[in-house]
């Protein structure tokens, strides 16, 4: 039985270069979830997710000796694991859009036209299962370049240079995009909420 | 919020503050920035509404939006892996 670290600080870059499988175990036991929950949110499918997760681990474990180092393993792995849903993504629907085009949403769709006050309503009544579902479901409905900015750094909690490195954008284009996303967000679960408050 | 530029007595539109209201929650508005914004907010209903709402649609995601590999999944991943030999049995 192998410990297993805890944190990424415990993870032995060097055994890891050296293409040790103890060392790589560690590392997928460490980011497992974490990929998961990208690969999951990307695809929108659990199946999808395993095999993506598969894939990119797979990938990563070829290209191990190339890992310098210069970013965390975690970004490093974002990384591949994000790269490897997009490919997957693209062999199935060739007209994706992809991360690098510009966002197509211009100011005026992301001026916001629901008010209702939902803010204060208890954690208990408001986040019935059915509520979570629908943020699922939400994010989903993201736009394709506004969805990993989002994944990455409101929900996985990576900093503004972490996703920016990532997802090969500049920090300005992470922050605008995360600031589009959340007004997305929110209109949908407003639109949720008032909903449900109106039944 | 406005649609229509509308105006508060020598403040800012609702319009014009709404493209900072990312940077006002993550705390890395200027602080001129982040007067202005809560000046405006005294007398708009409907931004108070838009930055609490928004706030708390951040906190639900980062708390609750988080899906855990379920454990056969993980399994499958070891052993496609060839780490089969490595796997947790803690949990
Ligand atoms: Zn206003």
């Amino acid at each position: 039985m192998t410990e297993h670290p805890t944190t990424a600080e415990q993870i032995d870059l060097d055994r890891l270069r050296s293409g040790d499988k103890a060392a790589f175990a560690q590392v997928v036991e460490l980011y497992a979830d974490r990929l998961y929950n990208l690969a999951l949110k990307v695809s929108g499918d659990p199946f999808e997710a395993e095999d993506i997760l598969q894939e990119a681990f797979i990938s990563a474990y070829k290209n191990i000796s190339r890992f310098e180092g210069r970013s965390n393993v975690g970004t490093w792995l974002y990384r591949i694991t994000y790269n490897t849903a997009l490919m997957r993504q693209r062999k199935k629907q060739p007209d994706t859009v992809s991360i690098d085009e510009p966002v197509q949403i211009d100011s005026g769709d992301m001026l916001p036209r629901q008010f209702f006050d939902w803010c204060c309503i208890p954690e208990k009544d408001l986040l019935t299962g059915e509520a979570i579902e629908y943020m699922g479901e939400a994010i989903q409905l993201l736009p394709e370049s506004l969805k990993p900015v989002f994944i990455l750094r409101d929900i996985e909690g990576l900093s503004t240079a972490e996703v920016g490195d990532t997802l090969d954008i500049s920090t300005a284009a992470v922050k605008s995009r995360l600031h589009r996303a959340r007004l997305f967000l929110r209109e949908r679960l407003s639109e949720y909420f008032a909903e449900r408050a109106a039944a | 919020m406005d649609k229509h530029t509308h105006h508060h007595e020598g403040g800012s539109s609702c319009h014009e503050l709404l493209e900072g209201l990312s940077l006002y929650l993550d705390g890395d508005a200027e602080e001129s920035l982040c007067r202005e914004i809560e000046y405006h907010m005294k007398d708009c209903e409907n931004c108070r509404v838009v930055v609490n709402t928004l706030a708390k649609t951040v906190e639900l995601y980062h708390e609750h939006g988080k899906t855990q590999m379920p454990q056969e999944a993980k399994q499958r991943l070891f052993i496609a892996l060839d780490l089969g030999d490595y796997m947790s049995s803690s949990e």
